[in-house]
């Protein structure tokens, strides 16, 4: 399969996910779609990898795009750590005014 | 490598010193120590002297520019942490767990000054910016900190995945992740690069814009800045700050030169520089608090330090790290001093000279400085950023717009100076934390910039010898 597709269904998926982020009110659905996002990211990082490894020549020394599978791995434990402080920071927000809804965050703006 | 370790090293002592150390006291001078070790680990390397010899090229280049940054940053925290020990205690029982985060950031640092990959570039943005919302939100009770940290946490966490999809299309453009280009490929191409690579690029950039709180990426910053803890905003609007503008100035100056063809950067940069200016320089006119007025005016000369991205030759690598030495000084020891006062609003200040005159001195060297008059850092800082301009030999127009945008900023900072001097009213400052070390930290860094105003050379010396 050309590696158009991949792109096209990893823009699309990017482009769910900002706007998600964008119209959604809930922060846990604005983190979810902010996952999603990453997530698409991923996807084109591994159709880039599969791209780049079809465009090594064989019998070279390197694994051509093996690269960006290890990118992959990052993302994923970088994702993990983002999870742990921003659920940390939604639950601080939710004890103290019972709510997690996003039009809260307007008290700053006078 | 040497201050990548120790401060990797020093977050951990840090973290058991909670369970540990039982005199509360103590933890402060612990981390100052830590910072003491940190910048001459970091000294040292630039003398050659390593503490592993393990090859990580690929990844990290620790070359002289970084490591001087390097130094800057590091001395900036200490700076910073001495002039806050107080307020960093009162911010709850979690005293050493702030200073874990502080040292986790420093690690985030070291990594930005020195990427030559673009995985490099992703894992420091995030290793500065995760402790960070942590310490945005550190006064757990107060609505408002809880209000900046989620906001910050929802938007910093947004433009990371902008950031990695423009990293994605590099890669798809041209097949690595280095800082330096690979081999372009032939199809799809527009002026021979590649349009995935010109797509990343501008993608990424608009991310790192974001990092950095340049218009039109801003709106985050003056609510997170006014939200934070004082502390919090302090080490965030000038450390953060800066080092994000290196790590911005380190991807531009491989990767704009090579793109030249395609994209006419000159023209989105110029643009840039003039909304960032635009925006921070009017807003902050307007307001009523001092914090929020420092927050607009951080965006402002964040407007300055683009001329560097702008220009990207050897007088823009001088003048970042000296813009970055005197922006670092002169707002620290701002926030400083805000933090001992009870009301942030230009009122509060009102007669500051009469009841705290080091203070109010102090404070009005640093908004000199700030403003740009002769004779302080931040006069030779604003003069190296034109002049990189000048040297570019297009685009002149450019320093007329700065010129006339650091005669408005002298509005709002001299009307600081005015609340404190020509002003009569009684100050709510908490005295008995004014104590007589805190008031010599101000002077020293006060004497510093003067100096450095004096004698710019003996900064820009030390980094080519």
């Amino acid at each position: 399969m050309p590696v158009s597709y991949y792109i096209i269904l990893a823009s699309a998926l990017f482009c769910i996910g900002v706007a998600g982020v964008l119209t959604r009110r809930n922060a846990i659905i604005v983190f979810m779609c902010i996952e999603l996002m990453l997530n698409a990211v991923n996807l084109l990082l591994v159709a880039f990898s599969k791209m780049q490894n079809i465009a090594t020549p064989p019998g070279s020394v390197s694994v051509g795009g093996s690269d960006a599978q290890i990118f992959v791995f990052f993302i994923m434990v970088v994702a993990a750590a983002e999870v742990s402080v921003g659920l940390a920071i939604i639950v601080m927000m939710y004890r103290n005014v019972h709510s997690i809804d996003i039009n809260f965050l307007n008290r700053l703006k006078n | 490598m040497n201050a990548l370790i120790l401060s990797a090293v020093w977050g951990i002592i840090l973290m058991f010193c909670s369970i540990l150390v039982k005199n509360k006291k103590a933890i402060g001078y612990i981390a100052a120590f830590g910072l003491l070790t940190i910048l001459i680990g970091n000294i040292a390397e630039t003398y050659g002297t390593q503490i592993t010899h393990y090859n990580i090229y690929p990844m990290l280049l620790l070359d002289r520019f970084g490591l001087f940054f390097n130094t800057i940053a590091i001395l900036s925290v200490f700076i910073f942490v001495l002039l806050s020990l107080i307020e960093i205690r009162k911010t709850g029982k979690y005293e050493p767990e702030f200073y874990t985060l502080i040292f986790f950031v420093i690690c985030g640092i070291t990594i930005l000054t020195s990427y030559q990959n673009l995985l490099m570039l992703f894992l420091g943005i995030e290793i500065l910016s995760i402790p960070l919302y942590i310490l945005t939100g550190s006064d757990k009770k107060n609505l408002k900190s809880n209000e900046a940290s989620l906001k910050y946490f929802l938007m910093g966490a947004f433009s990371t995945g902008i950031m990695l999809l423009g990293i994605a299309l590099i890669y798809g453009g041209t097949g690595t992740f280095n800082l330096q280009p690979g081999t372009h490929s032939v199809v799809g191409t527009y002026h021979g690069i590649s349009f995935l690579e010109i797509t990343g690029l501008i993608i990424l950039m608009c991310a790192m814009a974001f990092k950095a709180s340049v218009a039109p990426f801003h709106f985050w910053a003056p609510d997170v800045y006014d939200g934070a803890p004082t502390p919090v905003t302090s080490f965030m609007a000038t450390i953060v700050k800066v080092t994000a503008f290196l790590a911005f100035f380190k991807l531009c100056e491989v990767r704009v030169t090579d793109t030249l063809t395609a994209v006419n950067w000159k023209m989105i940069f110029a643009v840039m520089i003039v909304a960032t200016l635009f925006i921070g320089n009017i807003t902050a006119i307007f307001q009523q608090s001092v914090k929020r007025m420092l927050a607009y005016s951080s965006i402002a000369q964040a407007g300055f330090m683009m001329y560097a991205i702008f220009s990207l030759n050897d007088v823009a690598k001088e003048g970042l790290l000296y813009y970055a030495m005197a922006y670092s000084l002169a707002t620290i020891g701002l926030f400083a001093t805000m933090s001992k006062i009870k009301d942030y609003s230009f009122e509060g200040y009102n007669g500051l000279a009469k009841k705290q005159p080091t203070l109010a001195a102090t404070n009005a060297i640093f908004l000199l400085s700030l403003s740009g008059i002769p004779l302080t850092a931040g006069f030779f800082a604003k003069y190296y950023m034109l002049a990189s301009v000048i040297k570019t030999g297009s685009y002149t127009w450019l320093v007329i717009v700065g010129v006339c945008f650091a005669t408005i900023s002298i509005y709002y900072y001299f009307r600081l100076i005015q609340a404190m001097y020509f002003k009569t009213g009684n100050p709510d400052t908490i005295d008995h934390e004014i104590t007589p070390f805190f008031k010599n930290m101000l002077i020293v860094v006060a004497v510093f910039i003067v100096l450095l105003g004096a004698f710019p050379q003996l900064l820009l010396n030390w980094f080519y010898f």
